[in-house]
C-alpha cells in the first residue's frame, strides 16, 4: 500500500472515522448527558471536503479501483456538502422527532461513504458495493421512527425493492463479465467499442440491467414506484437527504458507466433513455399535481427533476454532461433548503404534510414562509434562482442536440410543476389559518442551514459561470 | 461602474429590498419610503429622457459586461427611442399605483411596497435588455411579483385568478425560451461560437420554414401577453381580481411586454416570417379591436369593462405593429404608452370609486356628478381620453395606426381592415359614454351614494398627473414621436428588409395634422 492509495480513499476514509467515532461516543455516553454528534459529522465532512480539494489537478488511483479526478473530487465535494447542510438542518429537528441522534448521525455518514465511493470509481464492482453501502444506511435511516408504521411500510418496501434492483444491476455486471471479462470500465469500454457495431445480445442484456439498476436508484419511471411512500413515510430529513444524496451518488455512477465504458453503445441506449426521460418529466408532474401531502409532492417533484437530469443524459455533449453536474449541485441545495423548512414546522400536533397545514404560514413564520416560496420557486424553475438556470442549461444541451421534442416537453412539464409548487405558496400567503399559533421555534443552527441553501440558490442563479466551469472541467476528466 | 440603466434597475430592487427591513407595524414609514424610492425612479428617467440623443436610431446608454461567456451570455442593456418611452410610462405609473394604494391597502404594506418595486425593477429590465438570456430572466421574473399582488391583495377569486395568470403565461413563455435556445445554438452552428445577444441573432439568416416556427413561438408568447384575441381569457379574470394598483401596472405596463416583444423581438428575428404573417395577426388584432368593444359594452362591472376595452386597445397596437409602415409602428408605439396612461387612469379612477362603495357595478352607482363633481370631471378627461378625442392622448396612435394601415404594403386587404378598425373607435366611444353616462348622470338613485367624498388631496396627486399627461400627449405629440422615430424606421426597414426613402415630409405632415386637427377642436 502507497501513500498514492491511501490519498485516494481518503475523504473516504475521513467519513467512515466520523462514523465510527460517533458511535463510540455514544456508546461511551452517560444516560441523559449530551455528546455533539453533530460536530463530530461536521469535522468528519469538512475533512472529506478539504482533502478532496487539496487533491485537485492531482489525478491519482488507490488499489487499482479508486480514482480522484476531478469529476470525483466534484461529488465528493457536493456530497459532503449536502451532508453538512443535513447536519445542520438536524439540529433541533432530530431530537425532537426523537430519533436515535447518534444512530442517526452514523447511520448518514456512512451512507456518505458509499456515496463518495460511487462517485470515486471505474469499477463496475465497487459501484456495486458502494451502492450496497449507501442503500444501506439509507433504508435503516427510512425507517428510524421506530413507532411510525408508515415508517416501517416505506423502509420496508424500499428494502425490498432495492434489493430487487441491486440484484438486477449485479446481474448486468456479470453479464457484462462474461462478455468482455474485466468489470473495469475502461477495459469494458475498448471492448464495448470493438463490438460497438454489431452487439452480442448479451452486451445489450447486461446494458439494459445496469440501466435498469441505475433506474432505479434516481427514481426513473417506470422504476419509480417505491420513491413516493419512501419520501412520505421517512423522517423529513431523511427524504430532504436521501432525494439530493442519492441522487447525487446514483448520476455520479450513472454518467460514468454510461458516457464512457457504455458510450459506444449510444445508439442503443439513447432512444430507451429518451423514452424513461420523457415518461419521468411526464409521470413525476402529472401525478405530482394530484398530491395533497406535500412530502409525497416534493417526492413526484423529484422524480420530474430526475427525468430534467436524464434529459442531460440523453444529450450526452460536453454541455450535457455539465449540465447533469451543475443541476445536481442547484437541485441539492433548493431541495434541501425545502425539506430543511418542512422539517423546521413538523411537529407531532402539526404535521405540516397535508398542504392545508401551511395556511396562513405568510403571517405567521413570515421569514419560513419566505424560505419556502424562494425554494419552491427554485424548484419551479423561476429566475434569478438557481433552478432557472439549472433548467436552462440542460435545454440548452438537449437543443445542440436537436432534442427538440425533449427540450419542448421539459419546459411543458416545468410548467405542469409550476401549479404544485404554487399551491403551497398560496395556502401560506392567499388562505387565512384556521388552528393558528401552534408551530414551534426554530433552532439557530437549522436556521443558518435555511439560510445558507438560500445563500446559494441565489448566488449560483446569478453568478453560474464559477460552478459551471467547474463541472466542465470536472466532466472532461472522465473522457 | 455602473451606467444609468443598470441604476434604474438597481435602485427600485434595492429599495424593495431596503423597504423589507423596515420594522413592523411601521407601515406609514414603508409608504413613504417607497412612493420615495419610485419617484428618485422616476426622477432618474427623466434624466434618462432629457440625456437621450433623439436624432440617433442607435441604442444608447449601452453597458455591455461578460456574464457567461461560454454560452455567449452577456449582460447586454440599452435603450433606443421605443423602449425610452415604455421605461418613461413605467416609472411614471409605479408612484402613481403605489400613491392610490395608500389607504386601500393595509396589510401586509411591507410586503406589497416590496414586490410593487421589484416588479418595476423587473418590468424595467424587460425594456432594456439587448441579450436575450438577461430578457427571459426579467421576463419570467416579473411574473412573481404579479402573482403575488393578485392572489395576497386582490379580490374574491383572486387565487384562480393569479394562477390562471401565471400558469397562461408561462406555458406561452416556455416554447419562446426553447426557441431562444434554439436561436443559440444555431448561431453556434453558423458561427462557431453560441451567442445570446439581439443584435448577432439579428444578423442570422435563417432559412424559412424554421422562421415560421420559431416566429410562431415568439409570437404565441408574446400574444398571450398583449393579449390578442383569442388569447385574452385570462386578462378579465386577473384585471377584475387584482387590487387596483395590479391593475394599473397589470394594463398600463405589463400589457405592453407583449406588443413591445413582438416589436423588438419576434419581427426583427424573423423578418420572413414576419411579412408572412402579419396579415394573419392583424386579422387577429381586427376580430380583437371589434369583439373587445362589443363584449365591453355589455360589461356590468366597471373593471371588467375596462379590462375588455384594453382588448380592443391593444389590438390597434397589434394593427399598427402587423401594417409594417413607419406611420403604422410609430402609432403603435404612441399608443402603448397612451393606453398604459388612460387606462392607468380608468383604473384608479374605478379603484377609487370602489374604495368609497365597495362595488364595481355600474348599476350601483349613478348621477355621481352631483356628489362629486371634480372626481368626475377627471373621470371624464380619462374616459375621452381612452376614447381617443382629437386633442387627447390615445387619438394621435389610433389616427397614426389607422394611417399606416391603410397604406399598408403587406396585407391585400389593408383598407377593409382599417375599415373595421375605424369602427372599433365608434363602438370605444358608445360603450365608454354609455358606461360614463350610467354612472355620473342623471339623478342619485341610490342613497348609498349621496354622501360620497369628493377628491382627497392625496387622490389630486394621484389622478392630476394622468390627466396631464393625456393632455400633453394629446397636443404635443411631437415630443414623444421625435425621439422614436430613427428607431422605429430602423426596425420597420430591417423588417420589410429595405431601406425606406426619408419621406419625412410626409411623416411630419401626418404628426403635424394631428396637430392641427387636435388644435382646432
Amino acid at each position: 500500500m502507497t501513500q498514492a492509495d491511501f490519498a485516494a480513499v481518503a475523504p473516504m476514509l475521513i467519513v467512515t472515522l466520523a462514523a465510527c467515532a460517533t458511535l463510540l461516543a455514544e456508546a461511551f455516553r452517560a444516560g441523559d448527558e449530551r455528546m455533539p454528534f453533530e460536530l463530530l459529522g461536521l469535522i468528519g465532512l469538512g475533512g472529506a471536503i478539504a482533502a478532496s480539494v487539496l487533491q485537485w489537478h492531482q489525478e491519482k488511483v488507490g488499489f487499482g479501483v479508486i480514482v480522484i479526478d476531478h469529476y470525483s473530487i466534484f461529488f465528493n465535494v457536493t456530497i459532503a456538502g449536502i451532508g453538512i447542510l443535513t447536519t445542520l438542518l438536524s439540529v433541533g429537528a432530530a431530537q425532537r422527532d426523537k430519533l436515535p441522534v447518534a444512530e442517526y448521525y452514523a447511520l448518514m455518514l456512512f451512507s456518505i461513504a458509499g456515496m463518495m465511493l460511487m462517485g470515486s470509481t471505474r469499477d463496475l464492482l465497487v459501484i456495486f458495493i458502494a451502492l450496497e453501502i449507501l442503500s444501506l444506511g439509507v433504508y435503516v435511516l427510512t425507517g428510524l421512527r421506530r413507532t411510525s408504521e408508515a415508517g416501517a411500510e416505506a423502509a420496508f418496501k424500499y428494502f425490498v425493492l432495492g434489493g430487487f434492483s441491486s440484484a438486477i444491476f449485479l446481474y448486468g455486471i456479470a453479464l457484462a463479465y462474461a462478455v468482455s471479462g474485466t468489470t473495469k470500465l475502461d477495459e469494458l469500454g475498448m471492448q464495448v467499442a470493438g463490438a460497438a457495431l454489431n452487439p452480442d445480445l448479451i452486451l445489450i442484456l447486461a446494458m439494459v440491467f445496469l440501466l435498469v439498476g441505475f433506474a432505479f436508484k434516481v427514481s426513473a419511471v417506470p422504476f419509480h414506484m417505491w420513491t413516493p411512500d419512501a419520501y412520505q413515510g421517512a423522517p423529513t430529513l431523511v427524504t430532504g437527504f436521501m432525494s439530493t444524496g442519492v441522487k447525487a451518488a446514483a448520476f455520479a455512477a450513472f454518467v460514468r458507466v454510461f458516457l464512457s465504458a457504455l458510450e459506444p453503445l449510444r445508439v442503443d441506449w439513447m432512444p430507451v433513455l429518451s423514452a424513461i426521460a420523457g415518461l419521468t418529466m411526464i409521470v413525476g408532474t402529472v401525478v405530482g399535481v394530484a398530491q395533497t401531502s406535500v412530502k409525497r409532492m416534493l417526492a413526484y417533484s423529484s422524480i420530474a427533476h430526475a427525468g430534467y437530469l436524464l434529459v442531460g443524459l440523453v444529450a450526452a455533449n460536453t454541455a450535457g454532461k455539465a449540465a447533469i453536474l451543475f443541476y445536481v449541485v442547484a437541485y441539492a441545495a433548493t431541495n434541501l433548503g425545502a425539506f430543511g423548512v418542512l422539517a423546521a414546522l413538523s411537529t407531532p400536533d402539526r404535521n405540516h404534510d397535508d398542504v392545508r397545514d401551511f395556511a396562513g404560514l405568510g403571517k405567521d413564520r413570515p421569514g419560513l414562509a419566505a424560505l419556502l416560496t424562494v425554494f419552491l420557486l427554485s424548484l419551479g424553475g423561476f429566475p434569478p434562482t438557481v433552478g432557472f438556470v439549472a433548467k436552462w442549461y440542460i435545454f440548452n444541451a438537449a437543443i445542440q442536440q436537436n432534442l427538440i421534442s425533449l427540450a419542448i416537453l421539459g419546459v411543458l412539464t416545468s410548467v405542469v410543476s409550476v401549479f404544485f409548487y404554487l399551491r403551497i405558496v398560496v395556502m401560506m400567503y392567499m388562505v387565512e389559518d384556521k388552528a393558528p399559533g401552534r408551530r414551534p421555534a426554530v433552532p439557530k443552527v437549522a436556521m443558518a442551514g435555511m439560510v445558507l441553501a438560500l445563500a446559494a440558490v441565489f448566488y449560483l442563479g446569478v453568478m453560474p459561470g464559477p460552478l459551471l466551469r467547474v463541472a466542465v472541467d470536472s466532466v472532461a476528466s472522465i473522457f | 461602474m455602473t451606467g444609468i440603466l443598470t441604476t434604474l434597475v438597481l435602485v427600485p430592487l434595492a429599495g424593495g429590498g431596503a423597504v423589507l427591513l423596515v420594522g413592523r407595524d411601521r407601515d406609514a414609514l414603508v409608504r413613504r419610503l417607497a412612493l420615495g424610492i419610485s419617484l428618485v425612479t422616476f426622477a432618474l428617467s427623466m434624466m434618462l429622457w432629457t440625456r437621450f440623443d433623439p436624432g440617433s436610431a442607435d441604442y444608447q446608454f449601452v453597458e455591455r459586461h461578460t456574464w457567461l461567456p461560454e454560452f455567449g451570455i452577456s449582460y447586454h442593456v440599452g435603450v433606443d427611442g421605443i423602449s425610452l418611452l415604455l421605461i418613461l410610462l413605467t416609472t411614471f405609473l409605479t408612484p402613481l399605483a403605489l400613491l392610490c394604494s395608500w389607504e386601500s391597502i393595509e396589510s401586509r404594506v411591507r410586503e406589497f411596497a416590496f414586490l410593487m418595486l421589484a416588479l418595476e425593477a423587473a418590468m424595467i429590465g424587460v425594456f432594456i435588455s439587448l441579450d436575450l438570456f438577461l430578457f427571459y430572466l426579467f421576463w419570467d421574473a416579473m411574473l412573481i411579483p404579479m402573482y403575488f399582488l393578485i392572489g395576497v391583495w386582490g379580490y374574491d377569486r383572486r387565487i384562480y385568478a393569479a394562477i390562471k395568470f401565471i400558469l397562461y403565461t408561462l406555458a406561452g413563455s416556455v416554447l419562446m425560451l426553447v426557441a431562444i435556445l434554439w436561436l443559440a445554438s444555431f448561431h453556434q452552428t453558423q458561427t462557431g461560437v453560441p451567442s445570446f445577444d439581439l443584435a448577432d441573432l439579428m444578423a442570422l439568416s435563417i432559412p424559412g420554414g424554421l422562421q415560421t416556427w420559431l416566429f410562431l413561438a415568439f409570437a404565441v408568447a408574446f400574444a398571450i401577453k398583449v393579449p390578442i384575441f383569442p388569447f385574452h381569457t385570462w386578462l378579465p379574470d386577473a384585471h377584475v381580481e387584482a387590487p387596483t394598483a395590479g391593475s394599473v401596472i397589470l394594463a398600463g405596463v405589463l400589457l405592453k411586454m407583449g406588443t413591445y416583444g413582438l416589436l423588438r423581438f419576434a419581427f426583427p428575428l424573423f423578418p420572413e416570417a414576419a411579412r408572412l404573417f402579419a396579415p394573419y395577426l392583424a386579422t387577429l388584432a381586427v376580430v380583437g379591436i371589434v369583439y373587445g368593444a362589443l363584449v365591453a359594452m355589455v360589461q356590468p362591472d366597471l373593471k371588467k369593462l375596462v379590462a375588455y376595452s384594453s382588448v380592443s386597445h391593444l389590438g390597434f397596437v397589434v394593427l399598427g405593429i402587423c401594417a409594417l409602415t413607419v406611420n403604422g409602428v410609430q402609432g403603435s408605439v404612441f399608443q402603448m404608452v397612451a393606453h398604459g396612461i388612460s387606462t392607468g387612469g380608468l383604473f384608479l379612477i374605478v379603484g377609487m370609486l370602489s374604495e368609497r362603495r365597495h362595488t364595481r357595478q355600474i348599476a350601483e352607482f349613478g348621477g355621481l356628478k352631483a356628489v362629486m363633481p371634480r372626481l368626475v370631471a377627471a373621470f371624464f378627461l380619462v374616459t375621452l381620453a381612452s376614447i381617443a378625442l382629437p386633442g387627447m392622448n390615445g387619438f394621435v396612435g389610433e389616427f397614426l395606426i389607422l394611417l399606416g394601415t391603410f397604406a399598408s404594403p403587406f396585407s391585400a386587404h389593408a383598407r377593409l381592415y382599417t375599415a373595421v378598425a375605424a369602427t372599433g373607435v365608434i363602438l370605444s366611444a358608445v360603450y365608454m359614454l354609455w358606461m360614463f353616462q350610467r354612472v355620473n348622470y342623471g339623478t342619485v338613485t341610490n342613497p348609498k351614494n349621496r354622501a360620497l367624498r369628493d377628491l382627497s388631496l392625496r387622490e389630486w396627486c394621484v389622478i392630476g398627473p394622468v390627466c396631464a399627461v393625456a393632455i400633453l400627449m394629446g397636443v404635443a405629440p411631437n415630443a414623444f414621436l421625435r425621439p422614436m422615430e430613427p428607431a422605429v424606421r430602423r426596425v420597420v426597414e430591417h423588417i420589410r428588409g429595405t431601406s425606406l426613402p426619408m419621406n419625412a415630409g410626409r411623416q411630419t405632415t401626418a404628426v403635424g395634422g394631428v396637430r392641427e386637427a387636435a388644435v382646432r377642436r
